[in-house]
């Protein structure tokens, strides 16, 4: 069972060398559906979405993954979403290289797979109420309209070094699913593949990798230059 | 009232299954102007539809997770990339584990079968592969030898296309192979800590294409071997075999065809095959000339104990009682490490082939005094891979939140290296599967019962394989991510390498094994088996490539004696 895809980036707002790629690839596929006999050939679908693009063209031009402020939650509430987006950017947030959490869709990603999934959605309504529970009896308001010291410091007792502490274990299963799935949808969105660098995903005749990478690792290894 | 439907008409050959067995006798009695039938109990593969090749994670609103978040529950059966319909569990196909046994059988429903979600590293047998006994007492020697393979693997590694080099080890024979693939930086390190510590690190042996054979285009080096290759530069029986062999008219397709049991008649030769189709949950039969069953080691046992009649009580082809006996796997254990010197690397482009461009083969064959016998190959893993959901879990959990994240992930991608063992088992009494008679599956057919124990050889070899992996690790510079070691916690379960294999073996004694060694059933001339099923050892080279070399073999010598009218 396919889930839909999101829409594929129309061929025109490729760069030319992904086009190319893509119906290399699409040329290519052809031959091998051609092959298929007339037993399948009534029911051939359009092939799977593939935007053909690069991981050079994504991190070239990398689209956010932002919902934007009208975003419908598919389950969350709008302030459980509004404050697990803030959540997200606290833990993820913007540096000299690349934008916040938010730009990567994961308030939106988790969001849908709570819709998705109910022991995932109990997790994460607890967790946010949990969560606002804990900074109304601490500082007055929820977690949203807290000042931001007031913030870090919650974030700092469930994540710091010595991990959870003992007034917040109420939240700590929230609190690591809510870091493993921002983290996730990071890199798994075109800002966090621009971030971490991956160059793949792209067609090559032969392959081969630079001597600079080469030089790099082996100066630093064991075994010198 | 529902009736089973009987057809009249006779076919030449039914093949019951369309993986590497089953697509290889396919192709080559279609070759040969035979017509055959082919049965495959999942759905027909289109590679368009079904290959998530080249999409990225955000594609898909899950991002390959499973559509209900499966992976975070860890109820997702393979990974969503990968080609479909590849299953730890077959919803509705259960089947039993005895007490004191642990087992996993992975199974595939869809044209190709398991070719389409296996490794695709391509090692020949070695010479004392088929004579273990009287290399070293263990074991059970096949009726045939490496000189008798050796032209069959020519033909499956010619027509597969397999990279390598020639390199001379008796562990690891030379075959027809593609050029390999250069070796990625991580590799390189390997290489040399292999100098440094005299274990041979060689390029690897894949079907993938670094050349366009037949027909097919050479590969575009984007490490998506596992989800399934549109231009079929990766080997799958599918599109490299089925397909081509439906453009010849001689090959008609069943989908959604279980086999249920093997029909006799009253002299004893299989007359036909009774299966259900699953669409209307009717059973059909149909006649056959000759049956060649390829349905994977375990339901190629299972379909034969399951045929029993008068004339065979004990299950077709089974007066031995050896069916179901001697069930191998491979012995896997896994180490990973993470390499300092490879942190903060130039980023580049090393997607490559799918899996490995360089291995370790088994080096210490001549070495006196082992703990073990015989021996494991290493497969190496490592690189700038795709990132996926829980690629960066672990370095976020060291950085706690904020900016850190992010400096903590790029400086530790790509520095992660494991090193995975696949060891030779050596087949033993208590290691089997019988049918059990107490649960049916989904379609009525009697289910498997697994019995499985390791014995002692394999586990001193995986103390031994997790010994060199820390060297190797540490001899990068690189440390070892050990959560403590234990060898017998720390082996695979029986069945986890998906490589079973032993459950319906050759023999030229017909008291003690099924098949003669053309894998034809010593007490039935028309069944052919033509999967792992024959195989009367599982030494540390994956399967596949042999299945493909014996049933060639197999397929061609049942085609002669259907010309000589023997069959």
């Amino acid at each position: 069972m396919n889930e839909p895809v999101n829409p594929a980036i129309p061929l025109s707002d490729l760069p030319d060398v992904s086009r190319r790629n893509l119906f290399r690839i699409v040329g290519a596929t052809a031959i091998t559906a051609e092959m298929l006999a007339g037993q399948t050939a009534k029911d051939a679908p359009a092939p799977h979405a593939m935007t053909g693009m690069s991981a050079d063209a994504v991190a070239a031009n990398p689209k956010s993954l932002n919902g934007g402020p009208n975003y419908v939650p598919k389950h969350l509430k709008p302030h459980q979403f509004k404050t697990l987006r803030h959540l997200g950017d606290l833990i993820m947030p913007a540096d000299a290289t690349s934008p916040a959490a938010s730009e990567a869709g994961a308030a939106e990603f988790i969001d849908f797979l709570c819709s998705r999934n109910e022991d995932l959605a109990n997790i994460f309504d607890g967790g946010l109420a949990w969560l606002d529970q804990y900074m109304i009896h601490k500082h007055g308001t929820d977690f949203l309209s807290s000042k931001p010291a007031e913030q870090t410091a919650v974030l700092d007792l469930a994540y710091g070094t010595r991990g959870g502490a003992p007034e917040v274990a109420g939240g700590a299963q929230f609190f690591t699913w809510a870091r493993n799935m921002v983290v996730d949808a990071y890199y798994t969105s075109p800002v966090g593949v621009k971030d971490i660098g991956y160059k793949g995903n792209t067609v090559r005749s032969s392959f081969s990798v630079p001597q600079e990478a080469v030089d790099y690792a082996l100066k630093r290894s064991p075994f010198g230059g | 009232m529902f009736q089973v439907q009987r057809s009249p008409e006779v076919h030449d050959v039914v093949v019951i299954g369309s993986g590497a067995g089953g697509g290889t006798t396919v192709k080559v009695l279609t070759d040969l102007g035979i017509n055959v039938t082919l049965l495959e109990a999942g759905p027909m593969l289109d590679p368009m539809k079904d290959f998530k090749e080249h999409v990225w994670p955000w594609e898909v609103n899950h991002r390959g997770s499973g559509p209900n978040a499966e992976s975070y529950f860890g109820k997702q059966q393979w990974s969503y990339w990968n080609a479909p319909n590849g299953y730890w569990d077959v919803p509705g196909e259960p089947y039993s584990i005895a007490e004191d046994s642990e087992f996993r059988w992975f199974r595939s429903r869809i044209l190709g079968g398991r070719t389409n979600h296996y490794g695709r590293i391509s090692l020949r047998f070695a010479d004392y592969d088929f004579k273990p006994q009287a290399f070293d007492g263990l074991g059970f020697d096949w009726p045939v030898t490496y000189e008798e393979m050796s032209p069959w693997y020519d033909k499956a590694e010619g027509f597969m296309g397999v990279t390598g080099t020639h390199e001379g080890f008796r562990s690891a024979p030379d075959g027809n192979f593609l050029p390999p693939v250069p070796p990625r930086v991580h590799e390189m390190l390997v290489q040399r800590a292999g100098k440094k510590l005299n274990i041979p690190v060689i390029p690897s042996r894949m079907a993938m294409l670094t050349k366009g054979i037949n027909g097919r285009l050479p590969c575009h080096y984007c490490g998506q071997c596992g989800r399934g290759c549109h231009t079929a530069s990766a080997f799958t029986s599918s599109q490299a075999m089925i397909f081509p062999a439906m453009k010849t008219g001689k090959l008609k397709i069943i989908t959604g065809a279980m086999a249920r049991e093997l029909l006799v008649n009253d002299e004893g030769l299989i007359r036909g095959v009774s299966y259900i189709d699953k669409a209307t949950r009717s059973e059909k039969q149909i006649r056959a000339r000759a049956v060649v069953v390829a349905a994977s080691a375990c339901e190629s046992a299972r379909l034969l104990l399951n045929s029993k009649s008068t004339k065979y009580p004990n299950g077709v082809a089974n007066g031995s009682g050896v069916v179901g006996r001697y069930l191998t796997d491979t012995v896997g254990y896994s180490l990973g490490g993470n390499i300092p010197a490879l942190e903060n690397m130039p980023r580049h482009n090393c997607d490559g082939i799918g899996g490995m461009h360089v291995y370790v083969p088994w080096w210490e064959l001549d070495k006196k005094n082992k703990a073990f016998p015989r021996g494991y190959h290493i497969e190496i893993g490592g690189g700038f891979g795709m990132p996926q959901l829980g690629s960066f879990r672990g370095a976020a959990s060291q950085a706690g939140y904020g900016a850190a994240i992010k400096e903590r992930a790029r400086q530790q991608y790509g520095t992660n290296i494991n090193f995975a063992g696949r060891g030779e088992m050596i087949p033993n009494e208590n290691s089997y599967c019988e049918i059990d008679n107490t649960k049916v599956d989904q379609w009525g057919i009697p289910v498997l019962k697994f019995h499985w124990k390791w014995q002692d050889y394999e586990i001193k070899m995986v103390q031994h394989m997790h010994d060199t992996f820390t060297s190797l690790i540490e001899t990068m510079g690189g440390r070892v991510a050990n959560r403590g070691f234990n060898p017998e916690a720390a082996i695979s379960k029986g069945g986890q390498i998906i490589h079973e294999a032993g459950t319906v073996r050759m023999g030229d004694d017909p008291k003690k094994s099924a098949l003669n060694k053309y894998s034809q059933a010593h007490e039935v001339k028309n069944l052919v088996v033509a999967d792992a099923a024959p195989f009367n050892g599982n030494p540390d080279k994956n399967v596949t490539l042999t299945i493909v070399a014996n049933a060639w073999r197999a397929a061609e010598h049942l085609a002669e004696e259907m010309k000589k009218g023997n069959v």
